[in-house]
């Protein structure tokens, strides 16, 4: 959101370039600099933690040291005896009938989902799991207090490992269901048994796909201030609109008194995307206490309580002829959720589903999701949420199976490539995709680096213990959720829709606001919808305001997440600027005496086609509307017009990538050398925000690849609890990616565009992986999990070479 | 990321420091650049009652040489001991700590006096036989060398009611030096790090030392593998073999990212590197 300085500085800029030349009416293709950039490299943006309201107090969480253990008591005297300190409450003091929201009820599945309150319950379920709320008036205050409350627990046996935690016997997670598992569910189309039956060869594999964390710059934080008959709560979230929802429903306040704001937000990368109890409890007790409480989580928080992504176990069995064509492909996918379940929490796995045909006309392809309560911290969507899980099922195990066959891995690919298709590629599994080219981005990519040049270096190099390897991956992906048909409760089973919303407001000087629903935390929306509107008005990008965050101003709409955003919410905001140039149309037709479909946008100007000279700029067009001088009879004062946009279909991106990796034989370690990477989301809105998305992907998959995990021991204690065990890659470790396109039109929407947030995540993890098992097959590798740290890789080697790692 | 409460003070003379430090008791702690005592503090695996500041004591800054020796300040900080390359080994040691920030800030005497085994200074100073200044209350002074001032994790010579005021090293002047550091990320904490001092006549390699970073609950000498290449050819055959003892006797603390096994071949593979450079053969 714009807000104070920054607000002031693009009225500013818009004002400056109404006065200057036409605008040039192509903004959209072009790599305008981010309009977000220069509050955020000057220290002007406001996140939560810059807001402070009068009488404000703070908020601290007492959490479980303990993995697993039933309450015997919790003695808060001491904490609530310490100057400074108002309030301590406990589950008990929580007048809430219900707890965290979990949104999938997939028809005909069953799925075992525990109550998950806002404090626990009578017993702690992970490590972190909060058993007390504290409030003061000091930040440091009630951070003491937590250490004051005393909480005996009464331990109970720990479950870590999901496929341990599905067998007969094992300690339960959720004693009242009596099983770990919290679903069986599968998606599948054609004759997996036929397919098999056909294969010349089967290979079968386990993949571990561990977990990791969002990684976000700004931890999140939460203030609510209950004032009068009203609830505000500021929120460091993906999904305003979503909180003020289920703020409304939890606390029991009609959701027309509930405003969220989401101010600045410093990423999210799913993280953000849930309704977290630190935003409910600061809520209620707000409500409680009639002061405006805040909490900001610390590191140590954000990588204990801010919830994991991945975490499953793969086994993939594949088949296919003599020449590589594929025949069936299953996967038996082991999901390990964690203890509760967050909002997105068991319908993540079966995501990982509806990608599994990847870009290969396999004829018979079934997908089966069993997912698994153990005592660590829920999982939920983090960038990609299940579609890199797939991704890199398909991607690693096409290597595995072109080694089987003695094939070069992107003939194999060829080989099994759906054609290019423009409009509709109907899966055996149901899913369709919208448009693809994969040979063509493929070839682009191939252009930009020649494997047989990377493996003559690779001899030539492993004279000197470094072992040089190539990986590839060619993806596709599913985003743009919606439609609200297919995720919705008669199909997916998601309690909601997955349309968006979009008003333009263009006021009377010609100035345009712009509304979404979207919820944009350092994708530059501002930059892209701006260019968007412009084009479709004839202004500058810098004459239109973007304006997000804030359930106060605009439609409802479904937030950001799942690179949902331009294809849905900038489709919305075209469609609304659409109806504004309809009728911006229709007063200039009426003023010039001509037929509204007469009237063209030409350089900036609405004018009769042919006419150029005589024709009304965006801003007299507004004049006319808002004064409702020369206006047409009858129509409506103002230029004013929303959009709710349901898309028709998902969109599916799709790419090539290439990595070429350094293996250090002696050590293990794994260096990035190079990576290149060709994307297709259809026609570029803004370049460089692609790029900055694709740049940003890859650095994730990298870093699961080789450097982040977040990892608990037998005991459920988290050993990765700080930003020095959970390493998250830097510039020092990354390549200068190469990044280039290919441009195939979308035909779900009128932008043909498709996402891009997720992509470079999605093709990662299996280009490295690959790249890697190349580099060291010369010395009798042929697999290997992630990460790729350099032990397990120096194992890889010792274990290959015959000997056990010593 | 929040401290439990402490008391502060940044006296403006040694003698205030060692006199707020005495008065402060047992929980008070001297701060210097703070990059290791504050972070541990933020995770309250540190709540020292008193921070004794020195920044503002003078004297405690600069890099000197005189008669053949190298002065170094307490307070001198990472960064600068980096951009004095005529400093061999520690320079190029120094130039791998975490990254800038923690360079322009962290100092060497902090660094020294936390005695963390996985800081590369420690070890470093071992090697170089570095002397450490110790001054206390009534401003008598004792020097510690390198070789027995670490004494158990995270425990050195240094008495509670001690400031550690200067380092002085030996020039090393046509010794060659050699720094191998292993780990996973560049701002990381060694895996393993290995510093090397040669000093060749002619070909054969006249005097050796070998240092050993987190090989341990102190850093190490490794002295099996300077006693096997002292007086040997400069070759890398002979390296290499003696290389191969540069685990000797250690036993390496583990973690999820590296097993004591681990560890051990690193430090034969980062010694021999080390050496190798060290000897002009890299």
């Amino acid at each position: 959101m714009s807000v104070g300085d920054a607000g002031a500085e693009v009225t500013r800029i818009a004002a400056e370039s109404t006065n200057g030349a036409p605008a040039p009416s192509n903004h959209v293709g072009r790599s305008l600099r981010r309009k977000e950039d220069p509050r955020l490299i000057t220290g002007r943006a406001s996140y939560v933690d810059d807001i402070n309201l009068v009488g404000q107090v703070w908020a601290a969480w007492v959490r479980s040291p303990e993995a697993h253990a039933k309450i015997v008591s919790i003695d808060t005297s001491a904490a609530k005896a310490r100057e400074g300190v108002i309030a301590v409450y406990t589950n008990e003091d929580l007048d809430m009938e219900a707890g965290l929201p979990m949104a999938w009820v997939p028809p005909g599945v069953e799925v075992n989902t525990p109550d998950h309150w806002v404090l626990a319950k009578d017993e702690v379920k992970h490590v972190g799991d909060p058993v007390a709320l504290v409030i003061g008036d000091d930040r440091y205050a009630v951070v003491d207090a937590a250490e004051d409350v005393v909480v005996e627990y009464d331990p109970l046996p720990v479950i870590t490992d999901p496929e341990k935690a599905l067998e007969e016997g094992s300690p339960l997670v959720h004693e009242k269901f009596g099983t770990n598992k919290v679903c069986d569910w599968s998606l599948g189309g054609g004759d997996l048994e036929a397919g098999f039956a056909e294969a010349d060869v089967i290979i079968e594999r386990r993949i571990v796909n561990h977990r990791m964390a969002g990684g976000a710059i700004e931890p999140r934080g939460v203030l609510a201030e209950y004032r009068g008959d009203r609830l505000t709560v500021w929120s460091s979230t993906q999904v305003p609109h979503f909180l003020r929802l289920f703020l409304a429903i939890l606390l029991g306040v009609s959701e027309d008194r509930v405003r969220v704001i989401a101010p600045e937000v410093g990423g999210g990368f799913g993280s953000k995307l849930n309704i977290y109890a630190e935003e409910i409890g600061c809520a209620w007790a707000a409500r409680k206490l009639g002061r405006p409480i805040k909490w900001i989580e610390t590191r140590s928080e954000g990588l204990m309580v801010t919830h994991h992504g991945r975490d499953q176990i793969d086994y993939v069995k594949v088949g296919a002829k003599r020449d590589g064509t594929l025949t069936a492909w299953h996967s038996k996918i082991i999901a390990d959720v964690g203890a509760y379940q967050l909002l997105l929490t068991p319908l993540i796995p079966p995501l990982s589903a509806f990608v599994m045909c990847g870009v290969y006309n396999t004829p018979a392809v079934v997908t089966d999701v069993t997912s698994v309560h153990t005592n660590k911290f829920p999982t939920d969507a983090i960038r990609g949420a299940g579609r890199p899980e797939a991704t890199h099922m398909i991607e690693v195990v096409m290597d595995q199976l072109a080694s089987e066959l003695g094939m070069d891995p992107l003939e194999l690919r060829r080989k099994n490539f759906i054609p290019p298709f423009a409009e509709g590629h109907e899966t055996p599994i149901g899913v369709v995709y919208d448009s693809g080219n994969y040979e063509a981005a493929l070839d682009k990519l191939l252009e930009h680096i020649d494997p047989a040049q990377v493996r003559a270096e690779a001899e030539a190099l492993r004279e000197q213990g470094i072992y040089r390897g190539i990986g590839f991956s060619t993806y596709t992906e599913i985003c743009g959720n919606a439609p609200s048909r297919a995720v919705g409760p008669a199909a997916f089973g998601l309690q909601g829709g997955g349309w968006e919303s979009a008003t333009v407001r263009v006021h009377g000087t010609g100035a345009v606001t712009l509304y979404t629903g979207t919820s944009p935390h350092g994708q530059g929306h501002e930059t892209g919808f701006a260019q968007i509107v412009a084009d479709k008005l004839g202004i500058d990008p810098q004459q239109v305001q973007v304006i997000h965050g804030d359930t106060d101003t605009g439609p409802f709409g479904l937030d950001t997440y799942g690179s949902r955003s331009l294809a849905v919410g900038g489709e919305a905001a075209a469609r609304a600027a659409d109806k504004v140039a309809a009728k911006a149309k229709a007063i200039v037709a009426h003023q010039l005496e001509a037929a509204p479909e007469d009237i063209e946008l030409r350089d900036g100007k609405f004018s009769v086609r042919g006419s150029p000279d005589k024709g009304l700029t965006l801003a007299e067009v507004a004049g006319a509307a808002y004064t409702t001088m020369e206006m047409p009879d009858g129509m409506e004062p103002g230029l004013d017009e929303q959009s709710f946009y349901d898309p028709e279909n998902f969109v599916f991106p799709f790419g090539a990538h290439a990595c070429v990796v350094d293996v250090d034989a002696e050590t293990g370690k794994v260096k990035v050398v190079r990576w290149v990477a060709v994307d297709d989301c259809g026609p570029a809105i803004n370049p460089m925000l692609i790029d900055g998305q694709v740049h940003g992907g890859i650095v994730h998959g990298i870093g699961q690849a080789l450097y982040e995990r977040i990892h608990y021991d037998d005991a459920g204690q988290l050993v990765t609890g700080t930003f020095v065990d959970y390493a998250l890659a830097t510039a020092a470790e990354l390549p200068s990616f190469e990044t280039d396109r290919t441009e195939t039109p979308s035909p779900v929407n009128s932008l043909a565009v498709k996402g891009v947030g997720e992509a470079g995540t999605i093709a990662a993890t299996p280009a490295i992986t690959n790249a890697v098992i190349d580099a060291l097959r010369p010395l009798g590798v042929n697999f290997i999990n992630m990460p790729l740290t350099p032990m397990r890789v120096w194992e890889a080697i010792q274990e290959a070479k015959g000997g056990v790692p010593a | 990321m929040i401290p439990a409460e402490f008391d502060y003070t940044a006296p403006e003379t040694l003698d205030d420091a060692l006199k707020a430090l005495a008065d402060g008791g047992e929980d008070a702690k001297l701060l210097a650049g703070g990059h290791s005592l504050l972070p541990l503090m933020k995770l309250r695996l540190a709540a020292p009652s008193l921070l004794v500041d020195l920044r503002k004591v003078p004297g405690l800054h600069g890099i000197q040489r005189e008669n053949g020796n190298w002065r170094i300040g307490a307070l001198t900080p990472h960064a600068a001991l980096e951009h004095t390359p005529d400093l061999g080994v520690v320079s190029l040691a120094a130039g791998t700590i975490a990254d800038p920030q923690v360079r322009n800030r962290g100092t060497i005497g902090g660094s020294l006096a936390h005695g963390d085994p996985a800081s590369d200074l420690p070890a470093v100073m071992m090697i170089c036989e570095a002397s450490i200044t110790l001054q206390g209350a009534g401003g008598q002074q004792r020097s510690v060398s390198a070789n027995e001032f670490f004494q158990d994790y995270l425990e050195t010579a240094v008495e509670p009611n001690e400031v550690l005021t200067e380092v002085r090293i030996p020039a090393y002047d046509g010794w060659g030096f050699g720094y191998e550091k292993f780990n996973r990320r560049s701002e990381d904490w060694a895996m393993v790090g290995v510093s090397a001092l040669v000093r060749k006549d002619g070909d054969t390699i006249a005097d050796v030392r070998v240092g050993l970073t987190n090989m341990g609950s102190v850093p190490l000498r490794a002295k099996a593998v300077e006693d096997a290449l002292r007086g040997q050819s400069a070759t890398a055959d002979s390296i290499a073999r003696a290389a191969e003892q540069a685990a000797e006797g250690t036993s390496p603390p583990a973690d999820l990212n590296a097993s004591a096994d681990y560890k051990r071949h690193l430090a034969r593979v980062m010694t021999r590197r080390a050496l190798e450079t060290a000897a002009g053969l890299g």
